[in-house]
């Protein structure tokens, strides 16, 4: 295991890049650009250079694992390091970045704000992404789950559309609301660990590795569970999500849902599952009614949205529903096909959001589906990305969201029949929604106001190839993702004590399968 | 369940059978323009290459021993979870070969035919990129070794189904239709997803040879329903009934698209899954009842609705539905039917796509209008194409010795074996057969010219016609050279098994009674369509003539059982959510904080309160902490 301090210097180098972008003259808008889009870059080529590094079937939980004290009173340190779970979440966001970066080159020229301050902004917002998704200290990842909302505050409350505060502050709200819940569960739990071992701690591995009271940890549980259900978000709590979503600019939307937003879902696995086994089986037939409910809600309601970034938003809210579904249901194969749900999800919302956001600043930043028609004929590699972005987003086979889902459907499927028949519904609705969006946008005559639209130049088409790429390649060898995931999962499954159900026919007669592949194997 | 060999030598280029026509489809449709003016010779070059691999691995699997037959190539492990695992990996064997066989002769046959079609047609780039798509996922399709491979290439035909239908979305109703075909699809693809399932947490696998080996351990309850969801998935693809409302549709396509696609090849894929999963149907006898029952529902169906259409591609579509139908019922009869229903689903690719190319030459000298009362007297005009469709009607109507004779009298055949009310029904369909396709050879080529005043009718360029003369002389000697020469019962018999049951009467009985039934319907047809003068305005016709030009209300249903409570809920949600849950939560919020109406004034503000309220937080830590440590 190498010693370099590889997810500080994940952390470290845009936290940097941010500060010089800031302190950037205002008038300096290109080089701020500039800058951002090479440490972005710098960034994801150090992290694919760790990933390369991780050892996928190691016995170490975590990986690349710094730890120093911070506050030893308390017992809170800095601790980082990563499992596969993780690893992909850092890996999306540190992939994410650069795009919206480039996607978003223009974006903010108009408006209220710097633009240095939005892409110093990015920038900073990426260092707490991945701190978040690496922080192995409970209260660390506290700090990063709250201080993350500054950024994202600010790039909607002064980069956004025209209801922007409104949004803003409803976002800000709901997270704030959520994380003292937290707050509140976290004191508790160390208040627990403190009278359990003696001396208080925050850390991740002594917490899972307590035996804690059922009923303390029915208490605590739902502090967590309820920030993570605000930020994920779950049905009911996802009011904010749409304003927020509408009111954001496109590379905003991009980050906010494509990657904060698995904060939530990351939470439940990482922290709920393990550290309250007992709470989590409990409530879990509830959070799998929430998460059914969302699925559907969500897809309904995204079916009559006239406005794209609102459809987007609920369409999140309804993949949101099936993730979350894959990690209550406690099998190896849901929990993992949640994991590539959120790597998937956050592929399909970057291409729908960016190719949505190229659309709209095409014809006044219009929002609004009935403002489009017949895009197809002026734009068509605009149209075709959007419709790689719709097909992914409707999880077609061969594409990796389809790798996610079904294995989420499988899972709840394997452990309770009904429920995982139920949801498999949802892909109709899905279906309807995300290709009547696309006929309405792209086909038919084209609108005399949108005679001459260009078509996407060369930035914008940069942006969107690796997104569509990741999404077709991962789909058809989903290998790189699988052999970090389950391992990780294999670790939640045994904290909570929970095990795969056996095939009906188990048994002399699956001892000795034909596997075609033995003997044919190339 | 035999063992699977190793991919040697030809067979070991079994990945490049799809992979070609893959590329294909890559280089065309994100190549760009710069491949307009070679892209579609590339597309042909890649079915073609696929088609002549795909004859020399017949030929090298009729080398040897029918035990040694099925093949298989496993590239990498693609999805895989705990117990769960699914490989990227192919099987050949006397089934997948047949259908190999089909979509890459035809395929190619009709790609070329699309090179006159498509020859003014500006993104006729993509036109061929999507064909070359569709191959190749349609090979998937019935090469995968496992359900969840399958249904990649399942998914994939939709896909490329759905983009050609809506191929010229500028008009809105090319639009509505491929949205259409695409939804109505993923019904049937829910039952597909919920089978796999059901399959995995049953047998442990979805891997054909594990499952097959294991099937019949599992009880008939579990068996009846896997094989009741597979009819899902089967009805969707297969545009059978309940689901049939697509097809007609569909035809929105352009006229190659209807030929390989809507007739010939996808929409056979529902019969292809159930003959593959003829363990499961064979153990569950339920299931194969109700394979039975939606199979002849929509036979009589698609016949009823053929015979009442004007648009000569709905009518053919009608005549699909109703062809598929025997296919369906076919392969719901069981080891009697199973290898009859293949017989039968290459007899009709052959044929169907013969008839609809041909429409699309009839149409293509007419200024593309579909409309047969507007047709007429067209065949002198069009010899080559009247005749090679008159070829392919004696097919479809099953006039010995062309190959439908053969298939058709086969399936009906076994429906007698299974049970006398099938058969008699399944015989009185091919008299309709009779009577709705002289209706079309008679509006189209004979009776008195109906043209439109601009019209002048010619004959289509040697590109398109000379793939019609290939499927014409595919329909008259295919039945006999798979019967006489290469039989195609024992030829499939390894994979599907086969049984017969001896009947009290013989067999020419049966022929002689369906071919008489067979010309009675073509000469009502004949008398009233060829014989009599056609209206240009359609009369207004019997109820039953009213309802079949409306699809049978498949549309109307549908509109108000699903699409239009599926509205109602989606309005009323919205209502709720802005009114019911976010009007709570901005309520609430007002309420405690007065926040909403002063949010905009006090955003500033707002953001010093929130910090603060951070260090408050911060506050509260550290004294909780501290109070800890003291207690």
């Amino acid at each position: 295991m190498t010693t370099f301090p590889w997810l500080t210097t994940l952390m470290v180098v845009p936290l940097v890049g941010s500060i010089v972008v800031a302190l950037l003259p205002k008038a300096r808008t290109l080089l701020a650009k500039q800058i951002a889009l090479v440490v972005s870059v710098a960034t994801l080529v150090l992290t694919v250079l760790m990933a390369l590094q991780f050892v996928g079937d190691s016995v170490e939980p975590f990986q690349f694992v710094e730890s120093h004290p911070w506050i030893p009173a308390f017992g809170i340190s800095y601790s980082v390091g990563v499992d596969g779970i993780g690893l992909v979440l850092v890996a999306l966001a540190a992939t994410l970045v650069p795009i919206v970066v480039l996607a978003g080159w223009n974006d903010v020229d108009d408006s209220r704000g710097s633009v240095k301050g939005y892409f110093a902004l990015i920038l900073v917002l990426e260092t707490l992404m991945i701190g978040v998704f690496s922080a192995t200290d409970v209260f660390l990842f506290y700090v990063f789950f709250e201080v993350m909302l500054i950024p994202v505050y600010f790039m909607i409350g002064r980069y956004g559309g025209p209801q922007r505060s409104y949004a803003a502050v409803k976002f800000l709200l709901y997270s704030l609301v959520g994380g003292l819940f937290m707050l509140a569960s976290l004191i508790g739990l160390y208040v627990v660990s403190a009278q359990m071992t003696g001396t208080g701690t925050f850390d991740f591995l002594t917490l899972a590795g307590l035996d804690i009271d059922e009923g303390v940890q029915k208490m605590l549980f739902l502090g967590f569970f309820f920030a993570f259900a605000v930020k994920a978000p779950l049905w009911p709590f996802h009011t904010w999500l749409p304003d927020a979503a509408a009111e954001s600019k496109a590379g905003t939307s991009v980050l906010l849902l494509g990657v904060l937003d698995k904060v939530g879902t990351f939470g439940m696995i990482r922290y709920c599952l393990p550290i309250f086994p007992a709470a989590s089986n409990f409530y879990a037939p509830v959070v799998i009614g929430m998460a059914l409910i969302g699925i559907f809600y969500g897809a309904f309601v995204a079916l009559s949205q006239n406005d794209m970034k609102r459809l987007f938003a609920y369409s999140s809210m309804s993949h949101f529903g099936f993730i979350t579904l894959g990690i209550f249901v406690f099998t190896s194969v849901g929990q993992s096909g949640s994991v590539v749900y959120m790597v998937a999800h956050g592929l399909s919302t970057a291409a729908l959001f960016l190719t949505a956001g190229f659309l709209m600043s095409r014809y006044h930043g219009s929002s609004q589906i009935s403002d489009y028609a017949g895009v197809n004929k002026t734009a068509p590699v605009l149209a075709g990305f959007f419709m790689i972005a719709a097909l992914s987003s409707l999880a077609l086979p061969g594409m990796i969201s389809f790798v996610g889902e079904f294995l989420v459907l499988l899972g709840a499927f394997e452990r309770y029949m009904w429920v995982g028949a139920l949801a498999t519904l949802g892909i109709v609705i899905t279906a309807a929604y995300v290709l009547r969006l696309y006929q309405r946008s792209m086909t038919g005559p084209l609108k005399p106001e949108l005679e001459g639209m260009p078509d996407l130049g060369g930035r914008e088409i940069t942006a969107l190839v690796p997104i569509a790429a990741l999404t077709i390649v991962l789909g058809l060898f989903p290998a790189p993702l699988l052999n970090v995931i389950n391992p990780a999962v294999d670790r939640v499954m045994t904290s909570i004590g929970a095990t795969d159900p056996a095939p009906t026919l188990t048994g002399a007669a699956l001892e000795q399968p034909n596997l075609p592949a033995e003997g044919t194997e190339q | 369940m035999t063992e699977l060999m190793p991919a040697e030598g030809v067979f070991s280029l079994m990945w490049l059978l799809i992979a070609l026509p893959l590329a294909g489809a890559a280089v065309l449709l994100f190549g760009g323009r710069r491949t307009n003016t070679w892209g579609p010779y590339l597309a042909i070059l890649t079915v073609g290459s696929s088609a002549v691999i795909g004859i020399l691995m017949l030929l090298g699997m009729m080398q040897n021993s029918p035990e040694q037959r099925s093949i298989g190539q496993t590239l990498f492990t693609w999805v895989f979870v705990g117990d769960f695992s699914a490989d990227m990996a192919f099987q050949l064997d006397q089934l997948s070969i047949v259908f190999v066989l089909l979509i890459t002769v035809v395929g190619t046959l009709i790609h070329i035919y699309s090179l006159g079609y498509m020859a003014h047609d500006h993104d006729k780039r993509k036109f061929f990129g999507y064909l070359n798509l569709f191959v190749a996922a349609m090979l998937l399709l019935v090469l995968a070794n496992n359900y969840l491979l399958l249904y990649v290439g399942w998914e994939g035909v939709g896909l490329a189904s759905y983009l050609l239908i809506s191929f010229w979305q500028i008009k809105p109703s090319a639009a509505a239709a491929g949205k259409k075909a695409f939804i109505i699809n993923r019904v049937g693809d829910v039952g597909l997803s919920l089978a796999i399932m059901l399959m995995f947490v049953t047998f442990g696998s979805v891997g054909f040879q594990d499952v097959f080996g294991v099937a019949g351990q599992a009880s008939e309850g579990t068996l009846t329903a896997i094989g009741l969801l597979l009819l899902l998935a089967a009805c969707g693809k297969s545009a059978q009934f309940p689901l049939q409302a697509w097809l007609l549709d569909a035809m929105e396509g352009p006229t190659p698209v209807s030929a390989l696609i809507h007739a010939a090849t996808m929409v056979t894929a529902g019969v292809y899954l159930i003959v593959r999963s003829n363990v499961i149907f064979t153990a569950a006898e339920w299931a194969a009842i109700a394979v039975i029952v939606v199979g002849m529902i929509t036979i009589w169906m698609g016949a009823i609705i053929g015979s009442a259409k004007d648009d000569i591609k709905k009518s053919l579509a009608g005549s699909t539905m109703s062809q598929i139908g025997y296919m369906i019922m076919a392969a719901g009869l069981g080891p009697i039917g199973y290898v009859f229903a293949i017989f039968h689903l290459l007899m009709h690719g052959v044929f169907k796509a013969g008839l609809f190319l041909g429409a699309g030459s009839v149409m293509h000298g007419m200024n593309d209008n579909v409309n047969m009362r507007r047709y007429g007297a067209l065949r002198p005009l069009m010899l080559i194409t009247s005749t090679t469709f008159i070829i392919c009607y004696l097919a479809i109507i099953g006039i010995p010795p062309f190959d439908g004779f053969f298939s058709k009298d086969d399936i009906i055949h076994a429906s007698f074996e299974r049970s006398p009310i099938i058969g008699v029904l399944a015989m009185l369909a091919a008299g309709l057969t009779g009577f709705y396709m002289t209706r079309m050879v008679a509006m189209t080529f004979f009776g008195k010219a109906r043209w439109e005043d601009d019209v002048h009718p010619h004959e289509s360029p040697k590109v398109m016609t000379i793939p019609l003369i290939i499927l014409a002389i595919g329909a008259t000697f295919g039945g006999l050279s798979l019967v006489y020469w290469g039989n195609i019962e024992t030829w499939l018999e390894p994979v599907t098994g086969i049984e017969t049951i001896e009947l009290a009467v013989p067999a020419w009985v049966f022929e002689l009674t369906t071919l008489v039934l067979v010309i009675i319907g073509a000469v009502i047809g004949w008398m009233t369509y060829a014989r009599r003068e056609v209206p240009v305005e359609a009369p207004r016709g019997s109820w039953l003539t009213r309802a079949a030009r409306k699809d049978l209300y498949g549309d109307a249903v549908n509109d108000v059982l699903v699409v239009q409570p599926t509205f109602y809920a989606s309005r009323w949600l919205v209502w709720f959510d802005n009114k019911g849950v976010d009007g709570f939560v901005n309520g609430s919020a007002a309420f405690i904080g007065g926040l909403s109406g002063r949010m905009r004034r006090y955003q500033t503000g707002f953001v010093r309160s929130y910090a603060l309220s951070m260090v408050g937080g911060a506050v509260l830590v550290v004294l909780a902490l501290v109070l800890v440590r003291a207690s």
